[in-house]
């Protein structure tokens, strides 16, 4: 195992956040380049609505307790978003600064603030007068998490159920460590509950409790289940000792990182790994195996960069990590000897009419088989729909998605459904789940007759939603 | 959640931060919508004689990248006929009664006119008064504003025609464009003022452009001087405001005082809080930025409220003014010296340079540990500064020139000789301080060196 010979040490290393925190000095400076535009654009371009402005501000005067408040209150996952958002795609992608000089780097700001709160347990929210309803959450990811704990500032009590041991779903579990520490995660969920959320784990709907316990036993249920895991790959071979499945990769490193990254020198890994598919997921697998040690390590993908869903930030750092991206190679079967793998067999492919997906249907080039040496194969092909669950529920779902309407009802009234499980359009990114949340809670909230936050009087248009001065006297001692 | 609700010799208000009579204060339009956002009050745009205005009316002050560091302008009062002023005087009160409607005014300086403008305004159901006795420009030379406020006489004999009309809180607001604050502070308080407020507008030209020598603001090729305000002048108004606050006769009688000047931050209101002012007031953060900052501006004094323990802002109000005092009574055995942390020093050897050229040489550059002359070192070693302690006359430029967050920090260090005040020198040993001999002689005493 190459990994052997990397120590504790580098290991502990290479799996620290890529972006060290900012000084007080730095986001000082930083905050105060700032314009405070009027109506910004990077306010558009979050999915949840942050008043940028606003928080960057306050971090400029110092005031971070009123800067985390301002990110929490359009987005209680702002904790990771400040980390794993896409923000070049997004908030800091429409920066009027970017057009003549370098755009305000918002996701670290945000991580900035967000830290600084979560770093005391400070509860920035009171919670909400109870109403007596209450509402059951499958799926404790971010949009579970969000919707649970928009709930829980209307008055809403959500009960949270988590088939894994943590909660926290691809945050706790799936994004690579460099981008988001696991206790970050774990963090993010005690803040949750802080609201008065309940979060079960190791319960598994189906299993360990009944669909119709929830229907009957709440008074609304919203499936927040995500994705399920890797399809087959579909080729020979794939039985072989050493074909595994990207997530459960990962989640070893996120596991090793929350009990002090120790156990990242007994995660398996390849010395010529071979990563199969090419988005976000595939991007950090690759990215894994390369800091545990891996000597080389390959994606395949049967399209172009074109098609490549990963963003060009990561292409870019996977590159940097000298990973080498194959395109247009798709693997036929999967090779080995004593039962292990030794190898995968391509085929290259080219692009040829377009499929129903719009997209240019790529196809083998005959004659054009090849082999690369393996000892290694991780597969991130996508993730199989958890269509069992649905099913459970009695609601109707397209393409192995949940059906849902803007308000993300489904067809069963008394259920709805937010989150990856009902991304058949659009990315699935932690802050779309976030949105999701907010959409959900919001139309449960109607159909349950409970109001909506009331704003607060006086000075301040309903915007100060304040820690209690104990709190605030425990952050700052 | 701190209480933030002010109240102001009777004027209540749901927070301490009123917009300060100037542009943003012109119509019931901006007011209303200030409202909308949270203000707390406003002073409505001086009302008065008839005026007409120029353009270009504003020139700014930037510095190193930064706008508006401060805001020139030649704007005269209002310039809407006072009839409209006053119908939308009342509609604004009428519509939000629980907010501080404050109307300046500013007219020819007979009874007669004071008395008449008096009733107008009482008739609008607005709050107080402010006589704006500052404008520096356009309507000082027509025997208004700033020539009023810059001589005490006219001050008091005019507050004391607008106290004997007025039924509600009158507000004097002070001219900066004094060599002392004080005397006009005392002729409001004779005359009975209900409360002060201060800084106006600093007399200042904004700049010249080098190009074609025309000046900032230019209006048409002319320039003048402006009334000067925004971030660069607060600590002037922070000096002012302390000279009142600690002014005994002021103390004696007090009367609460409106801040203002450079406010646009939480912070900089706290400055002004804990300096002895019980509201604040805002301009051109708002010219700057917009009605929108009185979110933060409450947020951020709320935190910090709580962060300090304190449930209301009166808990807050003076908690510095007896700290203000004045050289004859400082320590002068007390003593700091600069430390470096090597750890996050950058070696940019500014701390070097300002000490050697423009302090008092007690920083050293090193190079491997040895002390060099940067003159005539020729190694390629990169130079580290280093404080030599006993020289250290604790003057703090080296702390204040540094680029790195807590890089130079000043220390106390155990006093070198008993604690005297330089007043107690004069009273107990007059001739150390009027003769150079006896001086020498007490720092021998004493052991007091000078490198």
């Amino acid at each position: 195992m190459p990994h052997q010979e990397v120590t504790l040490a580098q290991l502990q290393d290479s799996f620290s956040e890529t972006y060290p925190r900012y000084t007080k000095n730095e986001a000082t400076v930083e905050a105060n380049r700032c314009l405070y535009c009027f109506d910004a654009p990077c306010i558009t371009a979050c999915p949840t609505s942050i008043d940028v402005p606003t928080f960057i501000r306050q971090i400029a005067n110092d005031n971070l307790l009123g800067a985390a408040t301002t990110i929490l209150e359009s987005n209680l996952i702002g904790h990771s978003c400040g980390r794993v958002c896409p923000v070049d795609e997004l908030c800091v992608g429409a920066c009027v600064l970017g057009a003549e000089h370098r755009p305000i780097a918002i996701g670290r700001l945000q991580r900035y603030a967000t830290d600084h709160v979560f770093d005391t347990g400070a509860q920035v929210f009171e919670p909400a007068p109870p109403t007596g309803k209450r509402v059951a959450v499958v799926g404790a990811g971010p949009a579970g998490l969000s919707a649970a704990g928009e709930l829980a500032k209307r008055g809403v009590h959500a009960t949270v159920f988590e088939r894994n041991e943590l909660p926290g779903g691809l945050s706790t579990y799936g994004i690579v460590v460099l981008r988001e520490p696991t206790n970050v995660s774990l963090e993010e969920v005690e803040f949750i509950k802080g609201l008065g959320v309940d979060v079960r784990t190791n319960v598994e709907v189906g299993v360990d409790v009944t669909h119709q316990e929830l229907i009957d036993g709440y008074d609304a249920v919203i499936i927040a289940a995500g994705t399920g895991p890797v399809p087959p790959l579909g080729v020979p071979g794939e039985e072989l000792e050493g074909v595994i499945e990207a997530l459960p990769f990962i989640a070893a490193t996120k596991i090793a990182d929350k009990d002090g990254r120790e156990g990242l020198l007994s995660i398996p890994v390849g010395n010529e790994v071979i990563v199969v598919g090419a988005g976000n997921t595939a991007v950090d697998a690759a990215t894994v195996a390369k800091r545990l040690g891996a000597e080389r390590v390959t994606m395949l993908y049967r399209r172009s960069r074109a098609e490549m869903t990963a963003y060009d930030f990561e292409v870019d750092f996977v590159r940097g990590e000298g990973v080498d991206i194959r395109l247009l190679t798709q693997p036929i079967e999967v090779l080995g000897e004593n039962g292990k793998v030794t190898g995968v067999r391509c085929v290259r492919m080219r692009l040829g009419l377009p499929d129903e997906s719009g997209r240019r249907r790529p196809e083998p080039v005959p004659g054009s088989e090849f082999v690369l040496p393996a000892d290694q194969v991780i597969k991130a092909i996508g993730q199989e729909k958890l269509s069992a669950l649905f099913e459970g529920f009695g609601v109707e779902s397209i393409s192995g998605y949940v059906k849902v309407n803007e308000e993300l009802r489904t067809s069963n009234p008394k259920v709805f459904a937010a989150g990856d499980c009902v991304r058949l359009t659009g990315q699935a990114l932690t802050v779309t789940a976030a949105e999701d949340g907010k959409i959900v809670a919001r139309a449960v909230a109607r159909q349950l007759g409970v109001a909506e936050p009331a704003p607060q009087p006086g000075a301040t248009r309903g915007r100060f939603l304040h820690a209690t001065v104990n709190d605030i006297r425990r952050i700052h001692g | 959640m701190a209480d933030l609700t002010t109240n102001f010799a009777g004027i209540r208000s749901p927070n301490p931060f009123w917009l300060a009579s100037a542009p943003p204060t012109n119509s019931a339009y901006q007011i209303n919508k200030a409202f909308e956002y949270g203000w707390g009050g406003a002073v409505w745009k001086t009302i008065g004689d008839p005026v007409l205005n120029v353009s270009n009316r504003y020139g700014q002050f930037q510095y190193a990248g930064n706008r508006l560091i401060a805001i020139n302008n030649v704007e005269l009062i209002s310039d809407r006929p006072i009839e409209v002023n006053l119908k939308e005087i009342r509609e604004i009160k009428k519509l939000w009664p629980d907010r501080a409607v404050i109307v300046s005014a500013m007219v020819s300086s007979n009874e007669q006119a004071w008395k008449t403008v008096v009733q107008q305004i009482e008739d609008t159901g607005a709050d107080g008064i402010e006589l704006n006795y500052g404008c520096p420009h356009g309507m000082s030379e027509r025997g208004m504003g700033a020539a009023v406020g810059q001589v005490p006489e006219y001050c008091e004999m005019i507050t004391g025609w607008v106290t004997s009309a007025a039924s509600i809180p009158v507000i004097v607001k002070l001219t900066p464009n004094v060599t002392n604050i004080v005397p006009p502070a005392h002729a409001a308080l004779n005359a009975g003022a209900n409360g002060i407020s201060l800084i106006n507008t600093i007399n200042s030209i904004a700049g010249v452009d080098v190009d074609n020598f025309e000046i900032f603001p230019n209006v048409g090729g002319k320039g003048s001087h402006g009334g000067y305000a925004g971030p660069a002048v607060r600590p002037i108004a922070l000096h002012m405001l302390s000279a009142i606050a600690s002014d005994p006769k002021y103390q004696d009688q007090p009367v609460p005082i409106s801040g203002m000047g450079g406010v646009e931050t939480w912070r900089d209101a706290a400055e002004f809080l804990l300096l002895g002012a019980t509201s604040i007031q805002v301009c051109t953060a708002v010219m700057h930025y917009g009605f929108r900052i009185i979110h933060e501006l409450c947020d951020g004094l709320s935190n910090w409220l709580d962060e300090k323990g304190a449930t209301s802002i009166e808990q807050v109000i003076g908690g510095s003014v007896p700290r203000i005092s004045a050289y004859g009574d400082f320590d002068l055995s007390f003593r700091t010296v600069a430390t470096i942390d090597e750890d996050k020093c950058i070696q940019c050897n500014l701390c070097y340079v300002a000490c050697d050229e423009g302090a008092h040489q007690c920083i050293d550059l090193t190079a491997d540990g040895v002390r060099i002359d940067p003159a005539v070192y020729e190694g390629s070693a990169t130079l580290q500064p280093v404080v030599r302690e006993d020289d250290c006359v604790g003057c703090d430029l080296c702390s204040l020139v540094c680029p790195v967050e807590n890089c130079i920090t000043m220390v106390e260090r155990p006093a070198k000789f008993p604690s005297v005040t330089w007043n107690e020198l004069v009273r107990t040993r007059p001739d150390v301080t009027t003769d150079w001999d006896a001086m020498v002689a007490y720092r021998k005493e004493v052991g007091i060196e000078i490198h």
